[in-house]
């Protein structure tokens, strides 16, 4: 269970989510300071942090349009947000699935911003609203990769059976 | 059923004779480029290494690129300090293909790779920068990817568990009117396929537009078919690719040169004729917000940018100087120019271009990405507009969200510098 804390549009790109100004913050320890920083209330809350982990974003389609910065997707990370979204960008939803970014592909979804919302399976409940939608698969490709928790020790499980040989 | 031009590119780069769309495959990697965020690949290579009592040791550093091109010279302590890692990274691993922050061999990522011929035709390309797709125009697949997935490649030198795309065959026939170029017709076509229009699909360019199209312009088209959402466009290989690379990138060895089968198949065609484009300018704040220029001619503008890896090459600044040249940048309006590389950069000091630039009024700042991303120098105040070459006018994009960018080619930003408002290079900038 966790509330909606931000609702946006459609084709949300990088720059929103981090901007490139700040681009020469890497480590995900330092990032998450800079998330949605444009959206002054919003980023405000997550640093008096009054956004409780398991909170939800929701989102339009294309979301994390544009650069391949991984911080865009380490940033949310650190504040533990779950992003639920009609559809994600190509890039952005790779970092997210190797970061391990919970990341929810949902076409029908609607809430606003306070509704509860519940994951159950392959469904989202908003509890607030009393409907159900249905979640899409994450590309099947990587679903290996989810299931060791990203993609650091997936590719650490591939080093050591290599160096086996 | 034949193969598109990717497939075959995937399935050479799996040792298999055929992958058909949505296999999950591992092709391996034949560069791997990184600019100043290879300090986060840097950490991410290094957690991969951690307790596993494996010396940390990149899997083939011939392959390797770092190219410092983001904030160069380093605009702070912070950016300075990466950069140095990056350099003690170089001399550790012994890194081939490292371009440091110097008049000789330095540039954009997307400009040095093909000007020193590090791409050819067949290559699968990674880099972590979106903009990657930019290599696809001498036939590679080169795609953009995260900096935790490069730390990957660096380990084990393939992509892991990746699906074949689909891929759209874009057909560009009719020559161009006088003042549209490339830059106008990849406007154009991400305005008709929207910012996600081709979200995990491949462009394959055809028709005769692309095939005498140089490889400068295929490199614009390549560039920016990502803000159409496509994991790349690809201009595949032929004679001028050949010409490219053997006369202008200095490439001795035998180029591998071949198409897509002629039976493949497609998920869509397009096709465009560019006889009467007119030129094409993306709005504020979506790269898909496109409208001809008529349509928002007289927008006063107070910041010009002509550069960038998407168009800082040696044809836009001669655009650019030939409009200027004798003329003025219009008082209230700045001009900046950022050359892609340093080679582009001396060859327009010889040629005259740069000074007939400076005479006008414009600022020439020495290559990078400066201004387009907003993170080093060129930075807008609030509620300025900007018109410039480079390919994304998101909100917050050149520094500040209380500012607007509109994208346009070298022609209408030139143009548009003398009347200092969004002007119309085919009425002689009125």
């Amino acid at each position: 269970m966790g509330k909606v804390v931000l609702k946006v549009g459609d084709d949300v790109s990088t720059d929103i989510i981090y901007p490139g100004r700040f681009m020469a913050t890497v480590l995900p320890t330092e990032t998450p300071q800079y998330a949605f920083v444009d959206n002054a209330d919003f980023n405000k809350k997550l640093k008096a942090n009054e956004v409780p982990k398991g909170s939800f974003i929701i989102a339009g389609q294309n979301f994390g349009c544009g650069s391949s910065r991984e911080q865009a997707a380490s940033c949310l990370h650190g504040w533990g947000l779950t992003i639920v979204a009609k559809h994600f960008a190509r890039i952005f939803l790779q970092n997210s699935i190797n970061l391990g970014l919970p990341m929810l592909i949902c076409p029908t979804i609607e809430a606003d911003e306070g509704d509860e919302m519940e994951v159950k399976g392959e469904t989202i409940r908003n509890v607030t609203k009393g409907k159900e939608f249905a979640i899409q698969p994450l590309p099947k490709a990587r679903q290996a990769i989810i299931d060791a928790g990203g993609l650091v020790p997936y590719t650490r499980a591939l080093l050591i059976k290599q160096a086996g040989k | 059923m034949g193969m598109t031009y990717v497939q075959k590119v995937i399935a050479r780069a799996c040792g298999k004779p055929a992958v058909a769309v949505g296999d999950v495959v591992e092709p391996e990697v034949h560069l791997a480029m990184s600019h100043e965020n290879g300090a986060l690949v840097l950490n991410q290579f290094n957690e991969i290494y951690k307790g596993t009592g494996i010396e940390a040791k990149i899997w083939n550093p011939d392959r390797i690129a770092i190219i410092l091109d983001h904030r160069v010279p380093a605009e702070s302590s912070k950016t300075a300090t990466n950069q140095k890692k990056l350099r003690d990274l170089v001399a550790k691993q012994k890194i081939g293909k490292f371009h440091d922050i110097r008049g000789d061999e330095g540039g954009i990522c997307h400009q040095i790779l093909p000007e020193y011929g590090y791409v050819r035709p067949g290559y699968v390309v990674v880099g972590t920068d979106s903009h990657t797709t930019s290599h696809g125009a001498l036939g590679a697949f080169a795609f953009g990817i995260g900096a935790t997935e490069m730390a990957s490649v660096w380990t084990l030198g393939r992509i892991l568990n990746v699906e074949v795309p689909g891929t759209i065959k874009v057909v560009v026939n009719g020559k161009f009117p006088a003042h549209v170029g490339p830059k106008d017709l990849i406007l154009h076509l991400i305005g008709k396929l929207t910012a996600e229009g081709a979200n995990f699909r491949v462009l394959e360019f055809h028709g005769d537009t692309i095939r005498t199209m140089s490889t400068s312009g295929r490199l614009v088209i390549c560039n920016m078919s990502v803000e159409a959402g496509a994991t790349s466009g690809i201009v595949p290989a032929d004679e001028e690719t050949l010409r490219y690379l053997k006369t202008e990138a200095g490439v001795t060895e035998k180029i591998d040169v071949f198409g897509a089968d002629p039976d493949a198949v497609y998920e869509q065609t397009i096709e465009i004729d560019v006889s009467k484009l007119a030129p094409q300018i993306a709005c504020p704040h979506t790269v898909d917000n496109v409208k001809t220029v008529d349509q928002v001619a007289g927008i006063k503008v107070d910041q010009i940018v002509i550069g960038s890896c998407t168009n800082g090459r040696l044809d836009d600044l001669e655009t650019a100087a030939r409009t200027l040249k004798g003329k003025k940048v219009a008082r209230g309006t700045r001009m900046l120019i950022f050359p892609a590389s340093w080679r582009i950069y001396r060859e327009a000091l010889k040629r005259g271009y740069l000074a007939d630039l400076a005479e006008a009024g414009a600022v020439v700042c020495n290559p990078g990405c400066g201004p387009c991303l907003g993170v080093h120098q060129g930075a807008l105040g609030d509620q300025e507009v900007a018109l410039a070459t480079t390919n994304r006018n998101f909100k917050g994009r050149m520094g500040n969200p209380n500012a607007e960018v509109y994208l346009c080619s070298p022609d209408v930003a030139a143009a548009s510098a003398i009347v200092g408002v969004i002007a119309d290079p085919r009425n002689g900038g009125r």
